[in-house]
């Protein structure tokens, strides 16, 4: 419902009315007194969107095209220089080629955030689709659709940080789990992995993020035609070939939308890697964070070039799963 | 309903029901915790039951100045829920018609949404410090910094909460009937007036939504907030600090506290919404109950 609309939005100005401007003058008076209104209302329109255009203007774009820019800038320990210098890459890189066949600092880092990245990708997208199944196919009335979807949605309008602080009590040392554990004989001493670990880290990813899988992926599931799932049950297919065959493939938009936004975060998260991880573990996002602290803004920039870059091309290489935009 | 549930709706009403749990149980966990007798330390079992932590919360000791994150946080996230709810339904009201930039602007404010938030927060701490940079060597008399809550932070906060805002106001015009505009405007209201007592009162219920994604988004904001608040911390921050230092539970009394805002912030924005959306119903359509 939200995507068709996004397109109706997004292809608007494609329909711009510029034959009628151009027609003013071979037409009668009506045709001007039409084209004028016309202008005047979508002037109005480009007036109501220029608040936000500026908000993003000064907080989005300008700041891109600066850290672009200022990533080829020259540093010494205390200040940026303007002057063009590449030295924020070359030291992001440093050593990768000598310390061949080893791997270097920054491809070791991207590394792991891409294996915390597709631990937790899979993970969100199994449990966020099955849940979103269950939402759209088997709750069947619309109040209890809602009341449910609400109760997905809240711990969202909550706090990040205290939703990981929560697992403290929890996976600790003397957590419940491990208390658990040592009551029930299962071990010996306390497991120490559980907390500031990568285990921790992708548990709480898992437990900040489903959200954004479950939402897109309930919006493509409740605008299937059940006719086609019936029909695919009258033709003899058993209830894992339909999912497989009929409700995988038009559900493919939601998924993709969704591992979009899983994608996204995970790749520059440095909060919870840091909270849950105890510090210990390196990441893309981390990466930028320390260079800033140490107010090395040009390194810091290169930085969050390259991550944009790899970024871009896993969700490039998303959309050739499927053209989100004939989605949106 | 009498049609007999398949075996499937069982196994996953489990599934769902375990997810749920995933969701609160650890919440839960520290809402508990967080009445701690004052021996009790960071874990179960509860050592008595106590306000002991909400106490020291409020008397500030221990802990660095909550009282002032906390108000902080609060005006900053009244401020972007203002704003939120303006801009938004501004720029929606606008994606009804045509203008020039209309899929250029679409399209930036879902690359701001799915922007990694450190590169967001990082860009705009570079321009604030860019301009400072330009404001002293310039010479401007007695500037020091233009970073702070309401610049740089806001506009830090605005540039994730405003996506969330346009795509709410997609959903709602999608549903929206453009006849009850032309009626209004056939019977002679002008455009304000069309906005105002027609559009509006439609939609009100919605934009409450839009406010209760503005403020709860600022309120919890982390990621974005780290690099370009300026030299005061909001809430979020302060709480982050905390996880490294804390081994109270004074952590658990603050996380509570910091919930409780945002439950009663959600709370009143659903009553709200329930409230406006009977009164739609009563009032709504008089079809069919013949000449009034």
């Amino acid at each position: 419902m939200l995507s068709r609309d996004l397109a109706r939005s997004a292809q608007v100005p494609l329909q711009l009315k510029v034959p009628l401007r151009f027609d003013k003058s071979r037409f009668g008076l009506t045709e001007i007194g039409c084209s004028m209104v016309q202008d005047r209302k979508s002037f109005v329109a480009w007036l109501q969107s220029v608040p936000m255009m500026l908000v993003f203007a000064l907080f989005f774009l300008l700041p891109m095209l600066l850290v672009t820019i200022v990533s080829a800038w020259d540093y010494n320990e205390y200040e940026m220089i303007p002057a063009f210098s590449l030295r924020g890459y070359s030291d992001t890189f440093e050593g990768c080629i000598a310390d061949l066949p080893d791997l270097c600092t920054i491809l070791k880092t991207y590394l792991n955030t891409l294996k915390l990245c597709f631990l937790t990708w899979s993970l969100t997208l199994l449990i966020g689709f099955t849940v979103a199944y269950f939402l759209a196919f088997h709750v069947r009335s619309k109040t209890w659709q809602i009341v449910l979807t609400l109760l997905c949605t809240i711990p969202f309008w909550t706090s990040n940080v205290i939703r990981m602080i929560a697992w403290i009590p929890l996976l600790g040392r003397n957590g419940l789990v491990n208390k658990g554990l040592l009551g029930a004989g299962l071990v010996q001493q306390p497991v120490e992995w559980l907390l500031y670990s990568e285990f921790s880290v992708v548990l709480a990813l898992v437990h900040l993020f489903t959200f954004f899988m479950v939402v897109p992926i309930f919006n493509s599931l409740i605008r299937i035609d059940k006719r086609l799932i019936e029909a695919a049950y009258d033709a003899g297919a058993s209830g894992w070939q339909t999912l497989v065959n009929v409700v995988i493939p038009l559900a493919k938009p939601g998924i993709v939308i969704g591992s979009i936004f899983v994608i996204t975060i995970v790749m520059g998260d440095f909060v919870t890697i840091g909270v849950m991880g105890g510090g210990q573990i390196a990441s893309a996002g981390k990466i930028i964070e320390t260079r800033l602290n140490a107010l090395q803004f040009p390194a810091a920039a290169a930085n969050a070039v390259i991550l944009l870059g790899v970024t871009i091309m896993i969700i490039a290489a998303l959309t050739r799963v499927v053209d989100i935009r004939k989605e949106l | 309903m009498g049609e007999k549930r398949p075996r499937s709706f069982y196994v996953l009403a489990a599934f769902f029901a375990a997810y749920v749990l995933f969701l609160y149980g650890p919440m839960i966990a520290i809402y508990i915790l967080s009445f701690q007798g004052p021996d009790g330390g960071l874990t179960f079992p509860m050592n008595g039951v106590s306000l002991v932590w909400f106490s020291k919360l409020f008397a500030g000791t221990g802990i660095v100045d909550i009282g002032a994150a906390f108000k902080r946080s609060l005006k900053l996230g009244i401020v972007v829920m203002v704003l939120t709810v303006i801009i938004s339904v501004s720029a929606g009201m606008a994606f009804r018609k045509s203008f020039r930039g209309a899929s250029f602007l679409f399209y930036v404010a879902i690359a701001s949404l799915i922007m990694p938030s450190i590169i967001t927060s990082l860009g705009i701490a570079l321009e604030f410090r860019l301009l400072d940079d330009f404001a002293i060597k310039r010479g401007v008399e007695g500037w020091t910094t233009a970073m702070g809550l309401f610049t740089s932070g806001l506009g830090a906060h605005l540039t994730w909460t405003l996506p969330f805002g346009l795509l709410i106001m997609f959903a709602i015009f999608n549903r929206f009937d453009g006849r009850l505009e032309e009626a209004a405007r056939d019977l002679g209201a002008t455009s304000w007036q069309t906005f105002r007592h027609v559009v509006l009162p439609i939609i009100l219920p919605s934009v409450v939504g839009i406010g209760l994604f503005g403020f709860t988004l600022s309120w919890d904001e982390l990621a974005r907030s780290s690099q370009a608040i300026g030299s005061v911390n909001t809430l979020p921050l302060e709480l982050q600090g905390l996880t490294t230092t804390v081994t109270k539970p004074d952590i658990y009394a603050l996380g509570t506290l910091t919930s409780a805002v945002s439950f009663l912030v959600i709370f009143l924005a659903l009553i709200v919404i329930l409230v406006l959306q009977a009164r739609q119903r009563r009032h709504g359509s008089d079809a069919g109950k013949g000449l009034v």
